[in-house]
């Protein structure tokens, strides 16, 4: 009877230990077959000709280069819109804003929105940008587009950040009798600098791998120039790679695997950029 | 009556504040004296906190707060609509609890004042940190370490740069709300020793629980005791021959 119960603590402590690890190797793994797929297929394919040539009928001189290049400048236009507008918002909301029941209305939406499935900006867009505002399918019909995505996830970030600053160097601030900008501009956002970028460029790289809402406003599967201003045509690469993917030759399956590569590597190198920082700031901040 | 103008640096007449219903200061009348330190005590929660704040108007941050009385300084009502808060508040420095410097540089946290106040010139700047630095009692331990981050500072380092900060823009008041309860036994004697000091240049309000600190380093002493002022007198008074038996029972150690 009582047998069943014997077990110890020590020993549920130890199934539980197994468990979660098995849960873990088992993420790990689908990882590094993900990883080791990609590789395998793609690695062989990535070199600068990949990435300095443009679109072609075939797959072995078939680059990179313009998708990188619209994706850069879709980058581009998204951070100058979506940068400002975020942070400003995130300040008002933090620091200005009377803390009533419409606030916590307000901040409760800009949470769901940053949960809003892409696609759906996608058709916002579409409706907004391209067709009523007459954009076009043009980047900057795009960049609107995402920057309305990742603005949630700016002004969250930013506000968790300037919620982290303590109260007690705004009251230092006051005390000293600088006014409610002077507190905001040199004391509250140099304080949290540092958790306001990580946020910015998890956005982007949230940002870079989008695809669906690309697809929605118009990006081009075939863009054989690079774009010159905000108002041409563009592709980017993860619509080079999701196109590439739907052909049928065995090359530019081959060419999607090496996109993806690139493409992660470029994600990789903003999250890791990101989690620098946050290191880097919180030793400054705390020591 | 001009007598009584000179005398006065602080009045506050009649002074009630409200947490939306709930009353943390009742009618409070008390008139403090230039060039002296004049300490609050109190159990927790008896307002004297509060009422410190109300000097520089730091009770307008906290939303629902309402006050009505008179705030004097200098004779001037600094509740009265005309005044600019922010103005204001550069004549009366504060010092907190809790040490806060600012994530800054040492040299950056004494400039802040200055530099809020548009002031540009890198010598005056200069000047005014190492004045304040040696004012503070600072300067010899930090001078090579200016722009060093203020945050490698010990507490009790923190808190005298603190005070640094509030006097480099020469106010005339100097508002202490526990300053030296965050600190070690020989931090909390360089503060006082500070205080000290400090009192020949600026009039001196603070707030403590250790009510020896108040005895050693104070010229008047106020109890506080459920949003009321008990008692107000000379220090010496309060603490040999007080005339209210609450006061008596409080420095006595009979409750709080």
């Amino acid at each position: 009877m009582n047998r069943k119960k014997r077990i110890s603590a020590n020993t549920k402590d130890k199934i539980f230990n197994i468990f979660a690890m098995l849960c873990t190797a088992f993420v790990l793994l689908i990882l590094v077959i993900l990883f080791a797929d990609i590789l395998i297929k793609g690695l062989g394919r990535v070199n600068w000709s990949f990435i300095v040539n443009l679109p072609s009928r075939h797959p072995e001189q078939s680059g990179i280069f313009t998708a990188l290049a619209g994706m850069f400048s879709l980058l581009l236009f998204t951070i100058l819109i979506a940068l400002p507008i975020g942070i400003l918002a995130a300040i008002y909301l933090q620091e200005y804003a009377a803390n009533n029941r419409l606030a916590k209305v307000v901040e409760i939406n800009i949470s769901n929105l940053a949960g809003v499935p892409s696609i759906i900006y996608g058709i916002l867009g579409l409706t907004l940008f391209v067709r009523t505002a007459g954009l076009g399918n043009s980047i900057l019909a795009a960049s609107l587009t995402l920057a309305l995505l990742i603005m949630p996830v700016i002004i969250v970030a930013t506000r968790e950040a300037i919620k982290a600053v303590p109260d007690s160097l705004r009251e230092a601030s006051y005390g000293m009798g600088a006014t409610r900008w002077q507190t905001v501009s040199r004391v509250v956002l140099p304080a949290s600098f540092g958790g306001i970028l990580t946020g910015i460029i998890l956005s982007v790289s949230r940002a870079i791998g989008e695809t669906a809402p690309l697809i929605v406003v118009g990006a081009l599967a075939y863009v054989p120039f690079i774009p010159e201003g905000p108002m041409d045509q563009f592709t980017s690469l993860p619509i080079q790679i999701y196109n590439w993917t739907s052909r049928p030759q065995q090359g530019f399956v081959t060419n999607a695997a090496a996109g993806i590569i690139i493409l992660l590597l470029f994600t990789f190198l903003l999250n890791g950029i990101a989690i620098y920082l946050r290191n880097k700031w919180y030793k400054k901040t705390t020591s | 009556m001009a007598e009584e103008l000179e005398m006065y640096k602080l009045k506050a007449r009649d002074l009630s504040l409200f947490y939306g219903t709930k009353q943390a200061l009742k009618d409070v009348t008390i008139s403090i004296p230039p060039n002296s330190v004049t300490a609050f005590i109190g159990p927790s929660g008896c307002g004297k906190s509060t009422f410190l704040r109300c000097f520089n108007r730091m009770n307008d941050l906290i939303p629902g707060v309402k006050i009505t009385g008179e705030v004097m300084i200098d004779n001037v009502d600094i509740y009265n609509d005309t005044i600019d808060v922010y103005a204001y508040r550069k004549n009366i420095g504060m010092v907190f609890q809790k040490p806060n410097p600012f994530p800054k540089t040492i040299f950056e946290n004494v400039a802040f004042g200055l530099r809020i106040n548009g002031e540009t010139s890198k010598s005056i700047i200069q000047e005014a940190v190492e004045n304040a630095l040696h004012h503070a009692a600072l300067w010899d331990e930090v001078k090579d370490n200016l722009h060093k981050s203020a945050l490698a500072l010990s507490g009790g380092q923190q808190q005298r740069l603190c005070i640094a900060r509030a006097i480099a823009i020469r106010p005339s008041v100097l508002l202490m709300d526990e300053p030296a309860s965050a600190l070690d036994p020989i931090s909390t004697a360089k503060i006082e020793e500070l205080i000290h000091q400090l009192k020949k240049d600026f009039t001196i309000v603070i707030v403590t629980h250790n009510m020896q600190q108040a005895a050693r380093i104070s010229d008047k002493t106020a109890f506080f005791y459920l949003g009321e002022l008990i008692e107000y007198d000379f220090t010496d008074k309060i603490f040999t021959n007080p005339s209210k038996t609450s006061t008596q029972n409080y420095i006595t150690g009979r409750f709080g």
